[in-house]
């Protein structure tokens, strides 16, 4: 018989209060006559750091999961889900403009961006196949739709088609995998499953929870984009409005690696020699391709998905290696991450000529010139992304090298060293257009306030993360222990 | 289990009997009848003309709206089954959980209503 | 007994048959013909194991609305079958591959299929005894309180649907004349009405 008493619902205060916040959003949009967007945008915004409050305040206990065993918080998930709200409410911020110069300010796109944090939110502190799989669900289905949000242009409508096909693909794989896995363990409860393995004799898993696990991972490498499950990603950020393509490159990505983390380190953490393997695989070949297909895009769009496919592959080293300091390294490579990738896209959504937003690599020719203040802000953002210190972005690699070599995946820590050299040729590529030739029809001189201020605190954070990166630090540890000792 | 499908047997033999009858006619239509075709009597009727295109006319996008929207209702409808059936068990708490769940479908309906997704123009 | 084991491999065979149809037939309107048989023979494979609102709940949502959202949609398309059926050929040895190497795990899971022995221990809600608390109970009693989480999330992804459907589909359309009950209604006489006095032999 089922349970009939209420269940403890504060740990999950800030995903409640953001299913409210997204409905009473859809009703002011909707019952406000035109003109709604940018009131429920910034109503949105509100309610994301509302919700980022209430994560701080409930969210960080690591108590029992509640829900009877469905929705688990801790320091882990609290982590992320800071890092979730916030891509998500930048990216709505820096929409803003762009939607109304494009005219497909519709009020609905803030909505189902709050919808979607909403689903990534309960991937991050899903402790169930179940809710893993809704999650996934909510935040997948309400990102095929953002993808196409211009539906009168043809690479919109063809982005969100892609990406939900192959979504839809990812999603039937990611099931198969979760019934192996119930067929052969009983349960789809996290703790349930890590109860069942760590328990295994000598003998070693079922070849079917194997088979699973595979399914579940292959699920799961298409929704952070890893090779070779990466081909949508491409020519989705290309075919997408670029403010989406900026919350398709930050939010969901985190949200993703977050959630490989802890099905790999939560239920599976005693089969690591049977998913290390697969995960320093596909490790391998992200940060490879991100690498070498990165150097032949002229779109600065394609360009970021292929760099996005490189950052998955190092954020991979960090799963790999399955220990307490990859885990916090990935964090710590989420956190810079985010500020790179904000600070990118505020510079990308800033490229206009003439009104008309460009997107073009040899578009940026010259911007030392006009622009100096944005040029140097996209220089610190790109060698950031190329790994060169003191900057921000050298840090997370360093971590997760460090943790790689910590668990004697050396060979891995090698080739992740030599793909961040060979990316960081298409970095400076974009550096030495930027400041060495000259421009045949330069940029606008004119930049929102919004962009204005994002990219002031991204770069801020980037170049000065090596002054102040204990409390980070401190905090992902802190995460990264209590993940690995529940 | 054996009690269970024994409800189901009538269906499986009117299922039996259906088939069962439906190819007889259809066999003995083949078999029986004389079946010498030439071209005038496979050909079309006197009155009509031959088909000038394909029979599929293509339908507006605004049927698919309406079908999706229906589906959804129609799912939501199917989770009210198991609900009815058991709401002696699950008490208050059962209760109130399909109230939520038909208020978030309800905040959907409100604003189809008002986007003029239920009018067909 | 023997029936049993006889309507399951009649309804198995059927399913698999339709399902190869709806593969291999031309006409993609067949093709969802065969796909709602398909569906049905699935339900009464259902019922063959005992869940019999499983079944009941696939023809009435599947069959009812998901496959005459399929003949929409097939409709809908302006798309020549004949010229997309061209590449079959070409991608057939990869799809046949893919197919065979699930069948060989399938096999292979099958063939070393055995329950871990925690499993027993931490097994969810056990399925109930079908004479002491029939199917649809069943479900009720644990669907909207042990896993009233995931109930209200899948109400979340309809709401979710619902939006993406208007967002993308509909258009609010200009020049249409619409019933408005509202102003009908509260139309008064003497906004519709005029009474004009006609002078002899004026006009109007």
């Amino acid at each position: 018989m089922g349970a009939t008493s209420i269940p403890v619902m504060a740990p999950a205060a800030a995903e409640i209060f953001l299913a409210i916040a997204g409905m009473i959003l859809l009703m002011a949009g909707v019952f406000r006559k035109s003109g709604s967007m940018a009131v429920v945008s910034w109503g949105a915004v509100v309610a994301l750091i509302l919700a980022a409050v209430l994560v701080l305040t409930h969210g960080g206990t690591s108590a029992e999961p509640v829900f009877f065993g469905m929705f688990s918080t801790g320091p882990f998930a609290q982590f992320a889900k800071l890092l979730v709200l916030a891509g998500s409410a930048i990216a709505i911020v820096m929409s803003l403009d762009y939607m109304k110069r494009e005219g497909i300010d519709r009020f609905e796109f803030p909505v189902l961006v709050v919808l979607a944090t909403l689903g990534m939110m309960m991937m991050v502190s899903a402790n169930d196949l179940i809710g893993l799989y809704v999650g996934l669900e909510l935040q997948s289905l309400s990102l095929y739709v953002i993808a196409s949000i211009r539906r009168d242009s043809l690479r919109s409508t063809e982005a969100g088609l892609k990406y939900f096909v192959l979504g839809a693909i990812s999603s039937g794989m990611l099931l198969y995998g979760s019934s192996m896995i119930y067929g052969f363990a009983g349960t789809t409860d996290f703790n349930g499953l890590a109860q069942v393995f760590s328990k295994l004799g000598d003998s070693g898993p079922a070849v079917g929870v194997i088979i699973g696990l595979v399914f579940v991972i292959s699920g799961l490498a298409f929704k952070v984009s890893a090779v070779p499950f990466h081909m949508w990603t491409p020519d989705v950020y290309e075919g997408s409005p670029t403010p989406v393509t900026a919350l398709f490159a930050i939010a969901p990505k985190v949200a993703a690696v977050a959630l490989l983390l802890r099905v790999m380190i939560e239920p599976f953490g005693d089969l690591i020699a049977q998913w290390q393997q697969v995960i320093v695989l596909i490790s391998i070949f992200s940060m490879v391709l991100g690498a070498f297909a990165a150097m032949v895009q002229t779109s600065i769009k394609r360009l970021m998905a292929y760099s996005s496919i490189g950052h998955m592959g190092f954020l991979l080293v960090g799963i790999a290696a399955g220990n307490e300091s990859g885990v916090s390294g990935v964090l710590i490579y989420l956190f810079v991450y985010l500020f790179m990738n904000v600070g990118t896209f505020a510079c990308i959504l800033s490229m206009r000529q003439q009104g008309r937003y460009v997107e073009g690599i040899g578009d940026l020719s010259g911007l030392s010139k006009t622009h100096p203040m944005m040029a140097f802000a996209l220089l610190i953002f790109l060698f950031s992304m190329a790994g060169i210190p003191p900057l921000a972005g050298f840090f997370g690699k360093w971590y997760v090298f460090m943790a790689a070599i910590e668990s004697g995946l050396y060979a891995l820590a090698i080739i992740g060293v030599l793909a961040s050299v060979v990316g960081a040729f298409y970095y400076l590529r974009i550096i030495k257009i930027m400041y060495f030739d000259e421009a045949d029809e330069p940029l606008d001189a004119e930049i929102g306030g919004e962009m204005r201020v994002v990219m002031l605190v991204t770069a801020a954070v980037t170049l000065l993360f090596f002054v102040l990166p204990a409390p980070i630090v401190a905090t992902a540890r802190a995460a990264a222990s209590a993940l690995m000792g529940g | 289990m054996t009690d269970l499908l024994a409800e189901y047997l009538p269906i499986l033999i009117f299922l039996v009997i259906a088939v069962g009858l439906s190819a007889v006619m259809v066999a003995a239509s083949m078999i029986i009848v004389p079946q010498k075709p030439d071209s005038e009597k496979v050909s079309a009727y006197e009155c009509g003309f031959e088909a000038f295109n394909d029979s599929r006319g293509q339908f507006d996008v605004r049927f698919y709206l309406v079908a999706i929207l229906f589906i959804i209702f129609d799912l939501e409808v199917a989770f009210l089954f198991p609900w009815a059936v058991s709401l002696g068990n699950i008490g208050i708490f059962g209760f109130w959980s399909m109230m939520v769940f038909l208020g978030v479908l309800t905040i959907g309906f409100v604003y189809e209503w008002r986007k003029g997704a239920l009018e067909w123009e | 007994m023997i029936i049993q084991a006889l309507a399951f491999y009649v309804f198995a065979a059927i399913a698999i048959a339709s399902g190869v149809m709806v593969v291999t037939s031309r006409n993609p309107v067949h093709s969802v013909l065969y796909l709602i048989l398909a569906f049905f023979n699935a339900a009464a494979l259902f019922v063959l194991i005992g869940a019999e609102f499983i079944a009941m709940i696939l023809i009435v949502v599947y069959v009812g609305a998901v496959a005459v959202l399929f003949l929409f949609v097939v409709m809908m398309l302006d798309i020549n079958f004949v010229e997309l059926r061209q590449g079959f050929m070409r991608y057939m040895p990869i799809g046949a591959l893919i197919g065979l190497v699930l069948l060989a795990e399938l096999v292979f899971v099958g063939g070393a299929w055995t329950f871990s022995g925690e499993a027993t221990q931490v097994m969810l809600a056990k399925t109930p005894e079908i004479a002491a608390v029939h199917n649809t109970e069943a479900i009720g009693n644990l669907m909207y309180t042990r896993y009233v989480y995931l109930f209200q999330a899948a109400g979340l992804v309809l709401l979710v649907a619902m939006i993406g459907a208007i967002v993308l589909t509909h258009r609010q359309r200009d020049g249409v004349r619409k019933q408005r009950i509202g102003a009908q209604i509260a139309v008064r006489r003497e906004d519709v009405v005029e009474v004009v006095k006609v002078t002899k032999g004026g006009g109007v």
